[in-house]
């Protein structure tokens, strides 16, 4: 009754992969190296950096977001208290992926964003792109990846980018969207260029929106740390599945503590920055 | 001159233009087209002309195609067909670089909802069109305080525009478009967000700032008063094709049909109407000094009365009585003699301040210009113009319309004074 599709889908996707390794497989080393330069980048300059100017830095951006003494007090005594879990080193290697993932998050989605706010044609083709980047689960691409880019680092950051870009991509788009009409036209009638539109117009005033889908994004790279460490990547994550591996419930809750200690951070932060940009755009 | 012309602009929204544009060839109408082909018809085979230096208003109900007809001219939409010229140039040639260009020199619009950046300063706002061009910040920021500082905006230039008033915003979108000093401005329904006061003062300033610059400015409005206040001319839109193009007077007079008598019903015409649109050229001259023989003419001519000239200058107006009352008394008086003085009333004068003065006497009305006579207005023309059955009403809202009433309580509060 049913025709064998599973085993020639499988057998073309093996040698589709196999052929990128064969034919390509300097350029992805080559971009493979490239993103593991920054990686390391950052991860050694958050490791190098003493842990109390890093703690002087949450406060300040804390601070600097919410204008609210007790939360900067609050999320600098959480990220103090990763140091007394003994996972600091493990939390800045987290940190970085996190970080790069977002970036090239951003590198990558806010001028898809743009272009399917620009183009109902262009969405409609990214839509779908966007709904199975988000449902497929994440073990289907850490295969592949790790095989395009070996084990460990790089192949974390990129699996972690396919999972948390979508929402930034959406936002970006939504927020665009969502600009005044009017105040485009008036922008478009004085002659502006469709860069001078974009920069002067549209993206601040789709910047509240904008960070919204940052802070998801952050908060998704976050949930794929785990699943991260799988395929190498050190880091809280790879605590988390060392507690599992060796039956050590303990300290997978101290790795997972770290982890929601991380995400409330970076959420409260970037939180902060984006409702301070809804106040300003609201009261203009 | 003409600054902006449209030959046969015609635009249709939607999938299927080319087989909507046929149909409307065939004369279909616009709901018929929308049946058929699910394309909306936005303008229908609009051609005119705006001249320089003038306040062009564009009328019609909701939907009638006026947003799309002003965003044709600095080319927000394409028409579907038809050509688009300013200053004698086809701007639908224009490549997007040169299409730039244009609207920065030659073009400032002014929105109904604004359009202001909320995220800029009333100042940074001013100045966008000059930093859209790429002019220095310092620069431009002092034109914008120029012309905040003529819109009535000075002190207000660090405040964002959702802390103004929406008269003063509007202000703001004024100064904006003035900042880029465009030959052309265009104004979608700029004051129809602001309350009546704010609106009236608005009316004004702009009308002040007209008398200045000489701009050529095209209105759109839902607004006859506002049209008539402000328009040179006034084209009227319907179903997204031009109904009429003319002077107020002309569309007050000569409606094109019933659609623009209905717009103009309620319109107090003894405020809008000029003296010199009901102007005559003297009717029955009398040049002689034979009172017999002119009182005879005068008969024949069924007037009752007469301009008196001798060797081409004007004397003044002899009535039928006056002639009777002379001839029966075997007077040896000439008719220049004889004549009285009509009342004089300044040309562009409105028929307002025409009816006192045709209610005090028998004699027309002499309209000068320039200290010169131009003609004359026979008070029954007046009586006529206002009492004009506007458009035909059902019987049960029979009755005096409202513009003749007024003319009637304007005309008894100016007797005694008479
Ligand atoms: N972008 C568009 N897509 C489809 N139809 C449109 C579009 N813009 C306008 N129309 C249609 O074209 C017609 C004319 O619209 P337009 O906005 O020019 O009317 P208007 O006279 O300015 O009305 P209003 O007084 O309500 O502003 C309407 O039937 C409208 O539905
Ligand atoms: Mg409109």
């Amino acid at each position: 009754m049913f025709v064998d599709l599973g085993k020639p889908i499988a057998d073309g996707v093996n040698q589709f992969v196999r052929h990128l390794i064969v034919n390509y497989g300097d350029g992805f080393e080559a971009v493979s190296g490239f993103i593991l330069k920054i990686l390391l980048f950052i991860e050694t300059g958050l490791r190098d950096l003493h842990p109390a100017v890093l703690l002087a830095v949450v406060f300040g951006l804390a601070w600097a977001s919410s204008r609210h003494l007790l939360m900067a007090a609050g999320l600098t005594f959480l990220m103090w208290l990763i140091g007394c879990f003994g996972l600091w080193e493990q939390a800045m290697q987290t940190l970085a992926i996190v970080l790069v993932a977002v970036l090239i998050s951003a590198l990558i989605g806010l001028p898809l964003g743009v272009l399917s706010a620009r183009s109902t044609r262009f969405r409609a083709v990214l839509s779908p792109i966007l709904d199975l980047m988000q449902t497929i689960p994440s073990f289907v691409y850490l295969i592949p990846a790790a095989m395009l880019f070996g084990l460990g680092k790089v192949p974390a950051v990129l699996a972690t980018v396919i999972y948390a870009a979508p929402p930034l991509i959406r936002l970006t788009e939504l927020g665009i969207r969502q600009v005044n009409a009017e105040v485009v036209e008036a922008s478009r009638a004085f002659g502006a260029t469709r860069w001078q539109m974009l920069r002067g117009v549209q993206l601040p005033l789709a910047l509240p929106s904008i960070m919204a889908g940052l802070n998801q994004t952050m908060m998704m790279a976050l949930a794929m740390v785990v699943i991260a460490s799988m395929i190498g990547a050190r880091g809280v994550g790879e605590t988390v599945l060392l507690g599992l591996q060796r039956n050590d419930a303990g300290r997978g809750l101290i790795g997972g503590l770290v982890i929601v200690i991380l995400a409330i951070v970076l959420d409260r932060i970037t939180q902060n920055f984006g409702r301070r940009m809804q106040i300003r755009g609201g009261e203009g | 001159m003409s600054m902006i012309e449209v030959r046969n602009v015609t635009k249709i929204f939607g999938e299927n233009p080319a087989e909507a544009l046929r149909l409307l060839r065939e004369g279909a109408a616009k709901d018929e087209i929308l049946a058929k082909t699910g394309c909306t018809v936005g303008l229908r085979d609009v051609s005119l002309e705006i001249k320089r230096g003038e306040i062009f208003v564009i009328m019609g109900l909701s939907g009638s195609g006026k947003s799309t007809l002003i965003r044709h001219f600095n080319r927000l939409i394409d028409p579907t067909d038809g050509q688009i010229l300013f200053e004698g140039e086809d701007i639908l040639k224009y490549d997007a670089r040169r299409l730039e260009k244009f609207r920065r020199e030659k073009l400032g619009m002014v929105f109904q909802r604004f359009g202001l950046m909320p995220h800029r300063t009333v100042l940074e706002n001013a100045a966008y069109g000059l930093s859209v061009r790429g002019v220095p910040r310092a620069e431009r920021e002092a034109k914008a305080m120029e012309w905040l500082k003529t819109v009535g905006l000075e002190g207000f230039e660090k405040q964002y525009p959702g802390q103004l008033s929406g008269g003063m915003q509007q202000r703001v979108g004024l100064a904006r478009a003035l900042a880029n000093d465009p030959d052309a401005l265009l104004m979608d329904e700029a004051f129809s967000a602001l309350d009546p006061l704010i609106r009236g003062q608005m009316q004004d300033q702009l009308v002040e700032l007209q008398a200045q610059l000489r701009k050529t400015i095209v209105f759109i409005t839902h607004d006859l008063d506002e049209a008539l206040r402000l328009g040179d001319r006034i084209a009227i839109l319907k179903d997204g094709a031009l109904v009429q193009v003319g002077t107020p007077n002309e569309i007050l007079l000569e409606p094109a049909d019933d659609y623009v008598r209905a717009f103009v019903r309620d319109v107090n015409r003894a405020k809008v109407l000029t003296v010199e649109k009901l102007m005559k050229p003297p009717a029955h001259r009398i040049a002689h000094d034979d009172l017999d023989r002119a009182l005879a003419e005068m008969r024949k001519a069924g007037e009752t009365y007469g301009f008196v000239y001798r060797s081409g200058a004007f004397q003044g107006v002899l009535t039928e009585a006056a002639l009777q009352v002379a001839v029966a008394e075997g007077s040896s008086a000439s008719p220049s003699e004889l004549a009285q003085e009509p009342p004089r009333i300044e040309h562009g004068s409105a028929l307002a301040e025409a009816l006192p003065m045709a209610m005090g006497t028998d004699l027309p009305l002499a309209v000068m210009q320039d200290d010169q006579l131009r003609g004359f207005v026979h008070q029954e023309r007046i009586g006529e113009v206002l009492a004009m059955e506007p458009a035909p009403e059902p019987p049960a809202e029979a009755g005096p319309p409202p513009a003749a009433r007024e003319a009637q309580k304007q005309a008894e509060d100016a007797r005694p004074a008479a």
